[in-house]
C-alpha cells in the first residue's frame, strides 16, 4: 500500500499544471469553444512536445511507457481546466485499442504517430440503437481480398470529426447482442464511403455520427473476438474520465467555497449559514469518496483477473457518477442564479460531469451489472 | 501509488484471521454470528485471549505493551476482528485511556493502570457527557474541589456506556469554576466506581437493552494522585483523547459482516414466490452498499497511510469523513439486515425468553437480533461527536468556512 507519487509523476503533474494555468483560463477556453474545431491544435502540439500524447504509449513506439496512474494524474489536471482537446478519444480510447489489438506493424505505425502528435484516433463503437450494450453491434464487415468493406453507422463517436484514423467495430459473424463475431477495424478518415457529421456535445466537446457505405478497412486484432478488447478500451475510458471528474469536482468545490466566503446576503457571507456549511461538508465527503473510486479504477485498469477488474471498474463508475452528480448539482445550488449562467464556469463543469456520466454506461447501468453479480 | 496490500500485509491478515478462527470461543462466536451483542464475559474473555497473544493493546507503544504494528496492520487487525465477527476490544481501555496515560500519566499511573487496562482487569467507562453538556462538552459542571490530598466530586454524568459493568471511570470535572475560558477550568480525573457516594442508574435504550447509564456523584472523595495531567488542563487531555488515532472509527468490518449476513438470510427467505436473494430491488441495494463500502475502504486506507506518514501525531481532519460515511453505512447495512428479516424481525421475544425456555423458538435464530441492531445503531451518528458536529469540524479544519 502506497499513495505516494514517483518523482516522474510529480514532475508530470507540475508541468501540466503550469501549462494549463497559463494556457487554459476560462476565457481562453471560451474562445476555443467558438472555433469550428472546438479545440486547439497549437496546444495539441505542445502536449506532444511535453510527451503527454505518448504518456501511455510503450517506449519502443516513442512513448513514455506510463501506466494508468500517470493517465489518472493527467486527466485530473485536464478535468480541473475542462480541457477540450481529443485526449480521451485519441490517446486513451484509440491508443488502448491499437496497443491491445494491433500487430507489430500497426502498433509501430499508429502509436508512434500518436505519440508524435501526427495521428489522431477515435474509437467508433456505439451505434444509434446500442445505448450502453457493448455487444449490440449491427455494422457489418465483409471480406474483400485481403481487406474488408464496412457497412453501417456509428453514433456519438467522441472526436470522430477530427480523427485521422478511426478504430471501428463491426460484425464479421453472429447477430445483434452476440458476444462472438465482433471485430475491430482501422479506417482512414479519407476513405471513400465514410461520411462524418460533426457536432458539439452539451459540454462543448466534439463528437460525430459516422455513416459507412462500402468503406475499405483493415482488420485490427483477432477476427470475431474483439469484445474483450472493446471491454478493456471502455474500462480505460471509465478510469480516465473518473479522474477527469475528480479534477472537475475539485474545481467546483474550490469555486463554491470561494463564493460562500465572499457573497454577502443579510449583511454577512452566505457561508456563515450552517445549512450551507453542512452542504459544503457533504460535497467534500462525496468528493473524497469519489476520489477513492477514481484511484480504484486506475489501479484496476491493468488487473489481470477480468472479473475482478470489471467489477471494480463498474463500482468506480457508479461511485464517481454519484459523487459527480451530487457535487455538481450542489455547486450550482450554492451559487444560486449565477450558477445557472453560461457566462460562469460552474455550469461548464456541471455539463462536463453530466456528459461523462452518460459515457461508457451510466450509474444505473453499472449498478444493474453489479446487481447481477450479487452472490 | 499502489492500492494493493504487500505480501507481508496479506500474510499478516491471514495470521490474524487464523488466530481469530482458532481462538474465539465457540459460544461467543455463535452469539456474534447471529448478530447479538457480546456479553460482558464474552468481551472480557476475548480481550484476555488477545492480551495473552500481545495484541490487546494494539495501538500502544511497544514499551507499554503494544505489538509495534504499523498503521496498516492496526487497521487490518481491527477489520478482521469486526468481520469475524468477534467482540470488540473495550475502546475505553484501549483506544481512550491507554494512549492518554501513555502521553499524560505519571509513572505510577502507567505502571498500575496500563497492564490492568490491557488485560481488562479493570473495566473503564467514560464520564464526559452531562445533561447540559452534550456536543457542547466544555459547558460541563460536575465539580471537583480540592480538600487536602483528595478531590471531592459532586455532579452528574449521563449516557455513560457500560458504567454498570465498569470498575473505573475517567471523568472530566470542573476544578476552577472561575476560569476566564470554560475550557480552562477542567481536569481529567480517574474515579474508582466503588468509592462511596456514587450511584449508577440504568437508561434503557430503544433496542430494549441496558447499555447506557446516568452516574451521580455525591461528595465522592478521589485521591489527588488520580489526576491525569495538570489540574485545570484536562481539556487538552480530552482533546488528545478525542483526536487520537481514529483508525477504527469507520467500523467498516461491522458493515461488511452485516451485508454478508443479509445475503445469507436472503437465501433462506422468499418474496413473491422466489428467494429474496433473487429480488432485483434487494440485489441493487446490496450492490449500492458494496460500492459505498469499497469507496470507504480506500478512503480509510488513504487516511491511515497519511496518518502513518505524519509520524502518527497529527489527526487527519478527514477522519471526520470516515466517521460520517462509516456510520451511514453501519446504519444502512443494519437497515438492510432488518428488512431481510421482515415480520420475523419484529417480535420482541427475547423478553419472553425465560417463559419460553421449554418451547420451540417462535422465530428462526437469525431473527431476534436484527431489530435491536438497527435500533441501537441509530446512536452511531450521535455518539463520538454527532455527524453534524463532524461536518462542523470539516468546515473549520478543511473548508475554512
Amino acid at each position: 500500500m502506497d499513495f505516494d507519487l514517483t518523482d516522474d509523476q510529480r514532475l508530470l503533474t507540475d508541468s501540466v499544471t503550469r501549462l494549463l494555468a497559463d494556457q487554459y483560463g476560462f476565457e481562453q477556453r471560451k474562445s476555443l469553444l467558438k472555433t469550428p474545431m472546438g479545440w486547439s491544435e497549437r496546444l495539441w502540439s505542445q502536449y506532444a512536445e511535453l510527451g503527454l500524447l505518448g504518456l501511455p504509449v510503450p517506449e519502443e513506439y516513442g512513448g513514455f511507457g506510463g501506466g494508468p496512474v500517470d493517465v489518472m494524474l493527467l486527466m485530473q489536471a485536464f478535468g480541473r481546466h475542462l480541457v477540450l482537446e481529443p485526449y480521451l478519444a485519441s490517446v486513451v480510447l484509440g491508443g488502448t485499442a491499437v496497443r491491445l489489438a494491433g500487430d507489430d506493424a500497426q502498433r509501430e505505425e499508429i502509436l508512434s504517430g500518436l505519440a508524435a502528435g501526427e495521428t489522431k484516433l477515435a474509437f467508433a463503437h456505439g451505434e444509434r440503437q446500442s445505448r450502453y450494450d457493448l455487444t449490440d453491434v449491427l455494422t457489418t464487415a465483409t471480406p474483400d481480398g485481403g481487406a474488408y468493406r464496412l457497412e453501417g453507422a456509428k453514433s456519438v463517436v467522441l472526436h470522430g470529426d477530427c480523427a485521422d484514423r478511426l478504430v471501428v467495430s463491426a460484425r464479421t459473424a453472429g447477430g445483434r447482442d452476440e458476444a462472438e463475431g465482433i471485430s475491430l477495424f482501422l479506417v482512414d478518415a479519407e476513405a471513400p464511403g465514410l461520411a462524418r457529421r460533426g457536432y458539439a456535445l452539451r459540454d462543448g466537446t466534439r463528437a460525430a455520427e459516422l455513416s459507412l457505405s462500402n468503406v475499405p478497412a483493415t482488420l485490427l486484432g483477432e477476427r470475431d473476438a474483439a469484445l474483450p478488447v472493446i471491454e478493456r478500451v471502455v474500462e480505460a475510458g471509465i478510469a480516465a474520465t473518473a479522474a477527469e471528474v475528480i479534477g472537475a469536482m475539485e474545481a467546483m468545490q474550490a469555486m463554491t467555497l470561494d463564493y460562500l466566503k465572499t457573497r454577502q446576503q443579510f449583511g454577512r457571507p452566505i457561508g456563515d449559514n450552517q445549512a450551507l456549511q453542512h452542504r459544503a461538508a457533504e460535497m467534500l465527503v462525496a468528493m473524497e469518496q469519489g476520489r477513492s473510486m477514481a484511484m480504484l479504477a486506475a489501479m484496476m485498469v491493468e488487473e489481470p483477473d477480468a472479473g475482478e477488474r470489471a467489477r471494480n471498474i463498474a463500482r468506480a463508475k457508479v461511485g464517481v457518477g454519484q459523487a459527480g452528480r451530487f457535487v455538481s448539482q450542489n455547486a450550482v445550488q450554492l451559487h444560486g442564479g449565477i450558477g445557472m449562467t453560461e457566462e460562469y464556469a460552474i455550469g461548464h463543469f456541471f455539463r462536463r460531469v453530466m456528459v461523462i456520466e452518460h459515457l461508457f454506461g451510466d450509474t444505473a447501468y453499472h449498478l444493474d451489472r453489479l446487481a447481477d453479480e450479487v452472490e | 501509488m499502489e492500492l494493493r496490500f504487500t505480501p507481508e500485509e496479506v500474510a499478516f491478515r491471514e495470521e490474524v484471521r487464523a488466530f481469530i478462527r482458532d481462538k474465539l470461543p465457540a459460544d461467543t462466536r455463535e452469539r456474534m454470528r447471529l448478530g447479538h451483542k457480546p456479553t460482558k464475559q464474552d468481551t472480557i474473555t476475548w480481550q484476555r485471549i488477545l492480551n495473552a497473544k500481545g495484541w490487546a493493546a494494539y495501538s500502544w507503544p511497544k514499551e507499554h505493551g503494544g505489538p509495534g504494528w504499523s498503521a496498516i496492520q492496526r487497521m487490518i487487525f481491527l477489520e478482521e476482528n469486526l468481520m469475524a465477527p468477534a467482540p470488540e476490544l473495550l475502546s475505553f481501555n484501549i483506544t481512550m485511556l491507554g494512549p492518554v496515560l501513555v502521553e499524560f500519566g505519571t509513572e505510577a499511573q502507567k505502571r498500575h493502570f496500563l497492564p490492568r487496562a490491557a488485560n481488562l482487569d479493570d473495566w473503564w467507562c467514560q464520564g464526559f457527557s452531562e445533561p447540559g453538556a452534550g456536543s457542547d462538552l466544555a459547558s460541563l459542571r460536575t465539580a471537583a474541589v480540592r480538600e487536602g490530598d483528595h478531590y471531592v466530586v459532586n455532579g452528574q454524568k449521563i449516557w455513560t456506556s457500560t458504567a454498570h459493568n465498569a470498575d473505573w471511570c475517567f471523568c472530566l470535572v470542573r476544578t476552577d469554576p472561575r476560569a476566564a475560558k470554560r475550557q480552562e477550568g477542567i481536569s481529567f480525573l480517574l474515579i474508582d466506581l466503588r468509592t462511596p457516594g456514587i450511584e449508577v442508574r440504568p437508561i434503557i435504550s430503544i433496542d430494549g437493552s441496558h447499555h447506557l447509564n446516568e452516574v451521580f456523584f455525591t461528595d465522592v472523595r478521589v485521591p489527588a494522585e488520580n489526576l491525569v495531567g495538570e489540574e485545570n488542563r484536562g481539556w487538552s487531555v480530552a482533546k488528545y483523547l478525542l483526536g487520537n488515532e481514529r483508525t477504527g472509527i469507520a467500523r467498516l468490518g461491522t458493515s461488511k459482516a452485516a451485508v454478508r449476513r443479509a445475503k445469507e438470510v436472503a437465501r433462506e427467505v422468499r418474496t413473491r414466490g422466489r428467494p429474496l436473494i433473487e429480488d432485483r430491488g434487494f440485489r441493487t441495494r446490496v450492490a449500492q452498499l458494496e460500492v459505498d463500502m469499497k469507496a470507504l475502504e480506500i478512503t480509510q486506507l488513504r487516511v491511515v497511510s497519511a496518518f502513518a506518514k505524519s509520524g502518527g501525531k497529527k489527526p487527519d481532519p478527514l477522519s471526520s469523513v470516515l466517521k460520517i460515511k462509516g456510520t451511514e453505512l453501519l446504519q444502512a447495512s443494519s437497515e438492510l439486515v432488518m428488512d431481510v428479516g421482515g415480520p420475523l424481525a419484529m417480535p420482541a421475544w427475547q423478553q419472553e425468553l425465560a417463559a419460553l425456555a421449554n418451547e420451540p423458538a417462535p422465530v428462526p435464530d437469525w431473527a431476534p437480533a436484527m431489530a435491536p441492531a438497527y435500533l441501537m445503531l441509530r446512536a452511531a451518528s450521535i455518539y463520538g461527536g454527532t455527524n453534524e458536529i463532524q461536518k462542523n469540524i470539516l468546515n473549520k479544519a478543511v473548508l475554512g468556512l
